[in-house]
């Protein structure tokens, strides 16, 4: 068991000229499960490749409990990773697969057979043991990989998005498989996915990544309801918050017509606009409100995402609005939309900081 | 209720083409095993041929008729006791496995590290080995056959073998074109399993190469097997030294010709090649497509 500590952590790739991973600092405690969320090349993959000792740590360190391991080899920082192809030997049946690691860490034969068998009960695989992987499902072999690395108990568990190739309910299905195993274990463990659902219904905590640079780690429901800035307000939630850039006047924000009261901390400084932020559920179709035109309704079972377009500041703007399934406008229909003025969230136009209220 | 059915397909037929796709089918079939019968005629030809002078007395083998009559299958014992077959067929073993050997043991390091390994001038080594590769083994010789001389090599074994343990640069470029295709993943996953460089090259790598490693093995082993011209070049003088493919070709001017005996000699020393190239022939076509194949 131990905890992982990255201080300034970075990494520059030989002929790049931006870090892919630049001055992290984030603590995960023992037995903790952290999931670094970003879009694709945000440097998840290599922040997790240094800790697992593929990626060198240009400057900074990285800690697992007390050690500083930024120069240790992998061998020597007793983690184990789950890949995103699995990378599982074509070669080896799946028992020799789950049990190459206690081979390569000399454990006796009667004693490997053992640990292997538990693995395999624990994961459903024991009917499978004398197979190849070429001859298993996408879901077995994900199994198989996953009992490969939790098969030598390891002080930390790194997972490189591992269900990116499995089908939609198989994924639904692993999350879970996947966050009981480390409840049981109670095994600390860095899980990266670009998906920020995966990261929503995982992560004790969830850490944001965007080129390179940590946005803000915390509980899911704090990234949910006070995200850090603008990048982390967009990139949690399906679909995404509606931010817009809005003028400010008189002590209120004026969002396509409709005058939203602002604090008094927010308009002291004499800001003239502000990113305003509404989530989808805050927005509603109402009688009376920012004038809009239906894009399209997607039907998603009791509720109804409305997508409609809008002039804001002699610009069209996409908002996104919930409504109920059933009382949903159609495409094409105008509608006006009211946000709920005490759910939205007001960010500085300059730097994307959230505001406080 | 209404009395109108369906009927209900019980078993799957198999729709019938119509009859200008199934003519069409047909002709192409025709055309295509016609030329490829052609095709096997014209190869298979020459060693009808010698199969079938290896069976014929002396005096048949010299006039014009193509069927033995009788069958004498003596020859093949006669072939024995005319020539030194085995002392030859030895040498062509101690060549061909020796120099196979080497050209693997030392190929594959090197093209690991031209593939795996990140080294500042690997692109430049890695063009020296394609010059070597493009560098007919002609212009070479003559420098090398001097060297030979002076370290009073020339007229054993030792000029064809030892230059395999230095490298081969065709066997260099097919491994190491393989090794590119290793997904890097197996490699950092047996690096955070606890295995080391040396360990993974041993284990992980040298596994998924399997089949590079034998087609580089086998392309080694038909060549040196056939090679005639090094064997000729450093052993002429030395009858001891001689392997097959040379033995075979002073066979005639050794006695007077015999060409029932040449010829069985010529099935003999024939054989193993196509023995082998049976048992392997999925390593050797492999070996041949390797670009294409995904592990
Ligand atoms: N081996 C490499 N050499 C150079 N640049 C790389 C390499 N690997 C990744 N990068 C760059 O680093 C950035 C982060 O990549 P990565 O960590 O793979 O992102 P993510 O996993 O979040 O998609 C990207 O801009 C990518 O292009
Ligand atoms: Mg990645």
């Amino acid at each position: 068991m131990a905890e992982v500590r990255y201080v300034q952590a970075t990494r520059l790739y030989p002929g790049t000229d931006a870090p892919a991973v630049d001055a992290l600092d984030l603590d995960v405690h023992d037995g903790e499960f952290m999931v670094l969320v970003g879009p694709s090349g945000s440097g998840k993959t290599t922040a997790l490749r240094m800790l697992a000792g593929l990626e060198e740590v240009d400057s900074g360190a990285v800690y697992i409990g007390d050690r500083d391991v930024s120069d240790a080899p992998p061998k020597e920082r007793d983690v184990s990773m789950v890949f995103q192809n699995y990378a599982l030997y074509p070669y080896l049946t799946v028992a020799a697969n789950i049990g190459f690691p206690l081979r390569i860490a000399k454990v006796k034969k009667a004693e490997r057979d053992k640990r292997v068998k538990e693995v395999a009960t624990l994961l459903g695989l024991s009917e499978y043991l004398e197979r190849k992987p070429g001859q298993l499902s996408g879901g077995q072999r994900q199994r198989v990989a996953m009992g490969r690395a939790i098969v030598r108990v390891p002080s930390v568990f790194l997972m490189d998005e591992p269900l990116s190739n499995l089908d939609a309910k198989l994924r639904v299905q692993m999350r879970a498989d996947i966050a009981a195993l480390q409840a049981d274990f109670g095994i600390t463990t860095v899980y990266v996915t670009h998906d920020q659902a995966e990261a929503m219904t995982l992560g004790h905590r969830v850490a944001v990544l965007h080129e390179g640079h940590l946005q803000q780690c915390g509980p899911p429901r704090e990234l949910y309801e006070r995200p850090a800035n603008v990048f982390v307000a967009g990139f949690i939630g399906s679909p995404a918050m509606n931010l817009c850039t809005v003028p400010v006047s008189n002590g209120a924000a004026s969002f396509g017509g409709v005058d939203m009261p602002l604090p008094q901390s927010v308009v002291a400084n004499g800001r003239t606009s502000l990113v305003i932020g509404v989530r989808p559920e805050s927005l509603e179709v109402a009688e009376e409100g920012i004038p809009a035109k239906v894009d399209v309704v997607e039907d998603v079972g009791a509720d109804a995402f409305v997508f409609c377009s809008t002039e804001l500041g002699g610009e069209t703007t996409k908002l996104v609005a919930r409504s109920e399934a059933r009382k949903a406008p159609r495409q094409g229909d105008r509608v006006t939309l009211r946000p709920r003025a005490d759910e939205a969230l007001l960010f500085d136009p300059a730097s994307g900081e959230r505001l406080e209220l | 209720m209404s009395t109108a059915s369906v009927p209900v397909p019980t078993a799957l037929t198999r729709r019938k083409p119509p009859a200008s796709v199934r003519r069409r089918r047909f002709l192409m079939a025709v055309a295509n095993h016609s030329m490829l019968i052609v095709a096997a005629v014209v190869f298979l030809a020459p060693f009808g041929f010698i199969a079938l002078t290896a069976l014929m007395t002396n005096g048949q083998a010299l006039s014009s008729h193509l069927w033995p009559n009788p069958f004498r299958w003596q020859n093949f014992v006669d072939v024995f006791h005319q020539a030194p077959i085995f002392r030859w067929a030895l040498n062509t073993m101690i060549y061909a496995c020796l120099a196979t050997l080497g050209v693997v043991v030392s190929s594959i390091p090197v093209a690991y590290a031209l593939s795996r390994i990140r080294w500042r001038g690997r692109n430049l080594a890695f063009g020296l080995v394609l010059i070597a590769l493009m560098l007919p083994p002609v212009v070479s010789v003559v420098p090398l056959y001097v060297m030979w001389a002076k370290l009073g090599l020339v007229g054993g074994l030792g000029p064809l073998i030892i230059p395999n343990w230095f490298g081969d640069a065709f066997s260099i470029f097919l491994l190491r074109q393989f090794f590119m295709t290793i997904p890097e993943e197996y490699l950092d996953a047996a690096r955070v399993d606890g295995c080391g460089e040396l360990r993974i090259l041993a284990t992980v790598v040298l596994r998924l190469a399997k089949p590079a490693i034998a087609a580089v093995a086998l392309f080694s082993f038909l060549y040196t097997f056939n090679d005639f011209f090094l064997p000729l070049l450093y052993t002429r003088e030395n009858p001891s030294r001689w392997v097959l493919q040379i033995g075979l070709s002073e066979f005639r001017s050794l006695h007077q010709v015999q060409w029932n005996l040449t010829m069985a000699a010529t099935l003999l020393v024939m054989a193993p090649v196509i023995i082998v190239f049976f048992l392997a022939q999925k390593a050797f076509v492999e070996g041949v497509t390797l670009t294409g194949v995904k592990g």
